[in-house]
C-alpha cells in the first residue's frame, strides 16, 4: 500500500466513526453501472528499489552525448547549490501562496525574481512566470491585443526569424481568438528581418510587431530600427529575448526611442536543466501601464497589521479565480519551482558572473564556427551573433547528424524543414560548458563525415 | 518554521556588496572572439545581487523556512490534492541521463525516456477509459485549453461552426470559464440544485444548436459525486455537444470510476494532483489530455508513438488534424517522469486503494467535524475525497468567518483549507485530507478546529487577529493592489 499509512485497525475505527460497515459503502452514491473492474492496463506495483533500477537503466541507455544543440534550450553549468536548495521540501512541496502568512518564503522569492527580471530586461514589472518561452509568446500576442485599445486588427507581425516552433505554438493558441499572425520574410544575405517585408505593412493597422533577439539564427537584429518602425506605425513591440544574452545586449526597455512594450522569453538558461524539454519557465515583463493586462501571478510588497513589510499575491482581479470568463488568461498553476531555481542561479552568478557566462558562450561559439569551417562547413550569415550560428553542409543534415549521433555527438538543429531555402543548413551552439577539446572532437568527426563519399 | 522572533529576512539585494563574486561559478575563459556592436551593447549592468555562494544558500534556505509545505505541515487545501510527493519520484526523474538530454537530441539517444512516456500514456488511458493521451499540456489550465480547442476544431471540421458556447456549472473552478474565453467561446453558467447535483432543468434550457460542450468535474468542486451524470451526458450529446472532464478531482474515483465510462469525450489529468508530482510553490504541473475516438485526430503534438521496438515522436506530419503545439518542446517532461515513477510504485491495485483511502479520510474527517459542531454544506451527501463545511452559523452567531478559522489554523500548525470556494457555499471551507495522511494527523486537525471553535466562543478576537505566531500578521491586500510595489529599487 504505497504511501497509504492506514493499518487495518485504523480503517475499522474510521469506518465505525463514519457509521458504515465497509469501504464499499462510502461509494454507495455512485451508480453500479459506472464502476470499473480491475485496471488491466496497469502493471503490478514496484518497490522504490525496483523502479529505481528500471529508471537508472533507462537513463543510462540514453547516454550523455556531447551537445552542440541549442535552438531554444541551452546547456549551461548550474551551481550545485541551485537544486540543492530548490528541492528542499519547503519549496518543493508547497502550493501557490494563497495563504500569504504561511508562504512568505515563496512570495519573497518571487518578489526578488520579479525585481531581477525587470532589471535584466529593462522593464518596470514582471509576472511570476508562464509555462515556457513559446507559450509566453502566445500570451504576449493576446495581451498586446487587450493592451492596444486603438488597434482593431488583432494583427501581430511575426518575422520568420522567430523560432519556428514558437511561431507554431503562438498560432495554435492565438488562432482560437482569431488573431492574425502574418509572417515577415528575412533578408537572404544577412539573415535579419527584411526592411522591404516591413514596408509592405506600413500604414496599416498593426497591433504589434514581434522582435526576437538574438533571432533563431543566433544573429543580432537591428532592434532600435525595428522598434522605432513599429512605434511609428502605432504598433506595440513584443521582444522575445534570451535572458543570458541580456548580460551583454541592450535590454528591450532601451530599444529604440521608447523601448519595447512587452518582453517575453524562455527562462531555461537560468539554472534549469535541459531535462528533455521541460519543465522550463516563460518570463514576461512589461511597462507599468500594461500591468493590469498581464496574465499570471504577480507578487507585491505590502505591510501587515503591525506595519511590518510582507509579501502577497496582488492584482488578482486579472485572474481566473476572481474574474472567471473575463480573466486575462486561464493560467493558474505556473512554473513556480523553476522560478525559485532561476532566482538562486541569478543570485549566485550576480551581474559579473552572468556577463562572464554570456561572453564565454559567445567566444566558444566563435571558436566552434572557426573549427567547423576548417572541417568543411560554411558559415551562412556573417553578421554579429550571440551563441548560435547557421552552417551549411555539402550533404543533407539528417545524414550528418545521424553519423554524429553514432559517435555520441549532438551536432546541432536541422533547419531544413522550416527553412528549405537555406539548403543543408545546420544551427549549432556552444555554451560556456564546451571546451576546446570538445570543439576539436566535433571538428574532427565532422571533417571525416563531410569528406566522405556523398550518400 | 521560522517565527516573528526570528526577525525579518532581508531582501537578497540588501545583502549585496559591490564587487563580491562567487568565484567557483565563473566559467573558464574562452578562446574565440566575443564582441557586440556598440549600438547593441548593454550600457549598465543589470541590478542582480552581488553575494557569496554561502550568502545565497543561507538566504534562500532561511526563506524556505518561512513556508508551510506538505513535508512540514498537514495541508488540506481542497481541490489541490496536497498528498505526499515521494522523494523517489524526484530522485529518479533527476538522474543525470534524463537531465542532460536536450529536447532535440536524436530519438536513438532517447529511447529510455520515450519508453517511460509511452508507457505513461498507456497507463493514463487505462485509468481514465480514454482512447489516446497527449502529455504535452503543461498545467491543468493548458489541458483544459487543449480540450476545448479540440472540441472547437471538431465542430468546425463538421461544418458546425455556430457552436460557440461552453456550459459550466456555477461551482466550477475559474479556469473553466476562463478557458472557454481563451478558446474564443462563450461560457454559459448553469445552477446547482440544493443537493449539490446539477440542475437538470437548467441544463435542458441551456443546451441548443450553439452548444459546443460542457465542462464538468465529477466529483464536483462541492465534494459530492454528480449522481445524474448519465442524464447529463445524454442531454448534452443529444444537443450535439461534447463532454469535457476536468481531472482536478480524479483522485476521488481513481480505480473506481473512469471518466470514459461516464460518457466523457475529452479530459485532462492534473498529474501534480492525482499522480503526486510536486506543486513547487505554484508549479510546474502537467495537464495531460485524454480523448475518445472522435477527438483522437486532434490531439496536440508531439505524442509518443511506437514502431516495432522503437519509440518516436509523432508530429504534425503524423497527426495532420492536430490542434498543434502548446509548448516549444514536449511539455513538462520532468514532471511526466515523476508521475510515471509514482504510477509504477502505486501499481494496479494501488490505484483503487488511493481513491478508497482518500474517500475514507475525507468522510472520517467530516464525521468527526460534524460531531464537534461544524455544519456540512451538503449534510445528506457522502463526502468524496473532499467536502465543504459552511461556517455561516459561526459567522452569524460568533462573528468568526471561514477566513478567521483558516488564519487561526495556521497558528495551530495546519495549512488552511481552501476558503470561499466554491463561491455558492456561504463561508465555505473546502477540505481535502488526501490518502497519505495518517489517522493521528486527521485527529490533530479535528482538535485544532475544535479549539478554534472554543476560542471563537470565548474570545473571538483571537481568531479575528490571527495568525499571531507566523512570520507576518494579516497583510494589507488593498494597499498591495493600490500602491503597487512589484520590484525592489535601490534607495535614492
Amino acid at each position: 500500500m504505497a504511501f497509504i499509512p492506514h493499518t487495518a485497525d485504523d480503517v475499522r475505527q474510521m469506518l465505525t466513526v463514519i457509521g458504515v460497515s465497509s469501504m464499499e459503502q462510502l461509494f454507495d452514491e455512485i451508480p453500479e453501472s459506472l464502476r470499473c473492474g480491475v485496471l488491466t492496463g496497469i502493471p503490478p506495483a514496484l518497490s522504490e528499489q525496483e523502479i529505481g533500477r528500471l529508471m537508472s537503466e533507462r537513463a543510462a541507455a540514453d547516454g550523455q552525448p556531447l551537445n552542440f544543440l541549442g535552438a531554444g534550450a541551452y546547456e549551461h553549468h548550474i551551481p550545485a547549490a541551485v537544486w540543492a536548495i530548490t528541492t528542499r521540501g519547503e519549496y518543493y512541496s508547497c502550493y501557490t501562496p494563497y495563504q500569504a502568512e504561511a508562504s512568505q518564503g515563496t512570495l519573497q522569492t518571487i518578489y526578488e525574481y520579479q525585481s531581477m527580471m525587470a532589471s535584466l530586461t529593462g522593464m518596470a514589472v514582471a509576472n511570476a512566470s508562464l509555462y515556457d518561452g513559446a507559450s509566453a509568446l502566445a500570451e504576449a500576442c493576446l495581451m498586446a491585443v487587450r493592451a492596444h485599445r486603438r488597434s482593431k486588427s488583432a494583427c501581430v507581425l511575426v518575422p520568420r526569424t522567430v523560432h519556428p516552433l514558437w511561431r507554431r505554438c503562438a498560432r495554435a493558441i492565438c488562432s482560437n481568438q482569431e488573431l492574425k499572425l502574418p509572417e515577415l520574410a528575412y533578408d537572404r544575405a544577412s539573415g535579419l528581418t527584411a526592411v522591404n517585408a516591413l514596408a509592405a505593412h506600413a500604414g496599416s493597422d498593426i497591433t504589434a510587431l514581434v522582435i526576437q533577439q538574438p533571432n533563431v539564427f543566433g544573429l543580432l537584429e537591428p532592434v532600435d530600427e525595428l522598434t522605432d518602425w513599429a512605434h511609428a506605425q502605432g504598433a506595440l513591440v513584443i521582444a522575445a529575448v534570451n535572458p543570458t544574452s541580456l548580460a551583454l545586449l541592450k535590454p528591450p526597455g532601451e530599444w529604440g526611442q521608447k523601448g519595447a512594450d512587452i518582453v517575453i522569453g524562455e527562462g531555461q538558461p537560468l539554472g534549469v536543466p535541459l531535462a528533455g524539454g521541460g519543465p522550463y519557465f516563460g518570463f514576461m515583463t512589461t511597462r507599468l501601464e500594461h500591468v493590469r493586462q498581464m496574465p499570471g501571478r504577480i507578487v507585491g510588497r505590502t505591510v501587515d497589521l503591525d506595519g511590518k513589510a510582507g509579501f502577497t499575491l496582488t492584482l488578482q482581479a486579472r485572474e481566473q479565480h476572481i474574474r472567471r470568463a473575463k480573466a486575462t488568461s486561464n493560467i493558474c498553476t505556473n512554473q513556480g519551482l523553476l522560478v525559485t531555481a532561476a532566482t538562486i542561479y541569478l543570485s549566485i552568478l550576480g551581474p559579473s558572473g552572468l556577463e562572464q557566462v554570456a561572453s564565454a558562450c559567445q567566444g566558444r561559439t566563435s571558436e566552434l564556427v572557426e573549427r567547423l569551417g576548417r572541417a568543411g562547413a560554411q558559415l551562412r550569415f556573417p553578421g554579429a551573433r550571440f551563441h548560435e550560428a547557421v552552417l551549411t553542409l555539402n550533404r543533407p543534415c539528417e545524414t550528418v547528424l545521424a553519423a554524429l549521433a553514432g559517435q555520441g555527438i549532438c551536432g546541432g538543429y536541422d533547419l531544413t524543414e522550416d527553412y528549405p531555402e537555406l539548403g543543408h543548413a545546420l544551427l549549432v551552439c556552444a555554451t560556456e560548458t564546451r571546451t576546446s577539446e570538445d570543439i576539436e572532437r566535433y571538428g574532427q568527426a565532422l571533417a571525416r563525415i563531410l569528406s566522405g563519399d556523398r550518400p | 518554521m521560522r517565527t516573528p522572533e526570528s526577525g525579518p529576512e532581508p531582501l537578497i539585494f540588501e545583502l549585496s556588496h559591490a564587487g563580491r563574486v562567487a568565484r567557483a561559478q565563473l566559467p573558464p575563459a574562452a578562446k574565440g572572439s566575443a564582441t557586440v556592436p556598440p549600438a547593441l551593447r548593454r550600457r549598465t549592468p543589470p541590478r542582480l545581487p552581488e553575494v557569496s555562494e554561502l550568502q545565497a544558500v543561507r538566504h534562500y534556505t532561511r526563506l524556505s523556512q518561512l513556508n508551510f509545505s506538505i513535508d512540514t505541515e498537514f495541508y488540506p487545501l481542497g481541490s489541490c490534492t496536497m498528498k505526499y510527493n515521494p522523494r523517489g519520484s524526484n530522485q529518479y526523474a533527476m538522474l543525470s541521463g534524463f537531465l542532460a538530454r536536450h529536447p532535440f537530441a536524436p530519438e536513438v539517444l532517447g529511447q529510455g525516456l520515450l519508453a517511460c512516456l509511452f508507457e505513461l500514456q498507456d497507463m493514463l488511458c487505462a485509468v481514465t477509459g480514454m482512447r489516446a493521451v497527449s502529455l504535452t499540456p503543461m498545467a491543468g489550465a493548458q489541458g483544459e485549453f487543449a480540450g476545448v480547442a479540440m472540441i472547437r476544431r471538431y465542430h468546425r471540421d463538421r461544418g458546425d461552426a455556430a457552436r460557440d458556447e461552453i456550459i459550466v456549472p456555477d461551482a466550477a473552478h475559474g479556469t473553466n470559464p476562463a478557458t472557454a474565453t481563451m478558446c474564443g467561446m462563450r461560457a454559459v453558467e448553469i445552477a446547482t440544485n440544493a443537493d449539490g447535483d446539477i440542475d437538470l432543468d437548467a441544463l435542458r434550457k441551456a443546451v441548443s444548436a450553439r452548444t459546443a460542450g460542457i465542462m464538468l468535474t465529477n466529483p464536483s468542486t462541492l465534494g459530492v459525486f454528480e449522481r445524474h451524470i448519465g442524464e447529463v451526458a445524454a442531454i448534452v450529446h443529444e444537443a450535439g455537444g461534447l463532454l469535457y472532464y476536468d481531472g482536478a478531482n480524479l483522485n476521488a474515483i481513481l480505480g473506481t470510476v473512469r471518466p470514459g465510462d461516464m460518457g466523457f469525450d475529452v479530459m485532462h489529468m492534473n498529474l501534480h494532483k492525482t499522480f503526486s508530482t510536486p506543486h513547487g510553490g505554484g508549479g510546474p504541473g502537467a495537464g495531460a489530455v485524454g480523448v475518445g475516438e472522435r477527438l483522437a485526430p486532434y490531439l496536440p503534438v508531439p505524442v509518443v508513438g511506437r514502431e516495432g521496438s522503437r519509440y518516436r515522436w509523432l508530429t504534425e506530419q503524423d497527426l495532420p488534424q492536430s490542434i498543434g503545439r502548446l509548448s516549444g518542446f514536449m511539455g513538462n517532461t520532468g514532471v511526466l517522469l515523476r508521475a510515471y515513477v509514482y504510477m509504477r510504485m502505486i501499481g494496479r491495485d494501488g490505484m483503487r486503494r488511493v481513491g478508497e483511502h482518500a474517500t475514507l479520510n475525507a468522510n472520517y474527517l467530516l464525521a468527526r467535524l460534524r460531531a464537534e459542531g461544524f455544519d456540512a454544506a451538503y449534510p445528506t451527501r457522502r463526502a468524496t475525497h473532499e467536502f465543504c463545511l459552511t461556517l455561516k452559523r459561526q459567522a452569524r452567531e460568533l462573528g468568526a468567518t471561514a477566513m478567521d478559522f483558516a488564519k487561526r489554523l495556521l497558528d495551530l500548525g495546519c495549512h488552511a483549507p481552501t476558503t470561499y470556494f466554491p463561491l455558492l457555499v456561504p463561508e465555505c471551507l473546502l477540505i481535502e485530507p488526501t490518502e497519505t495522511e495518517a489517522k493521528e494527523t486527521l485527529d490533530a486537525f479535528v482538535a485544532a478546529m475544535a479549539r478554534c471553535l472554543a476560542e471563537a466562543r470565548a474570545d473571538v478576537e483571537l481568531l479575528k487577529q490571527a495568525p499571531h505566531d507566523l512570520p507576518v500578521r494579516r497583510l494589507d491586500d488593498v494597499r498591495a493592489a493600490k500602491s503597487l510595489d512589484l520590484r525592489w529599487t535601490p534607495a535614492a
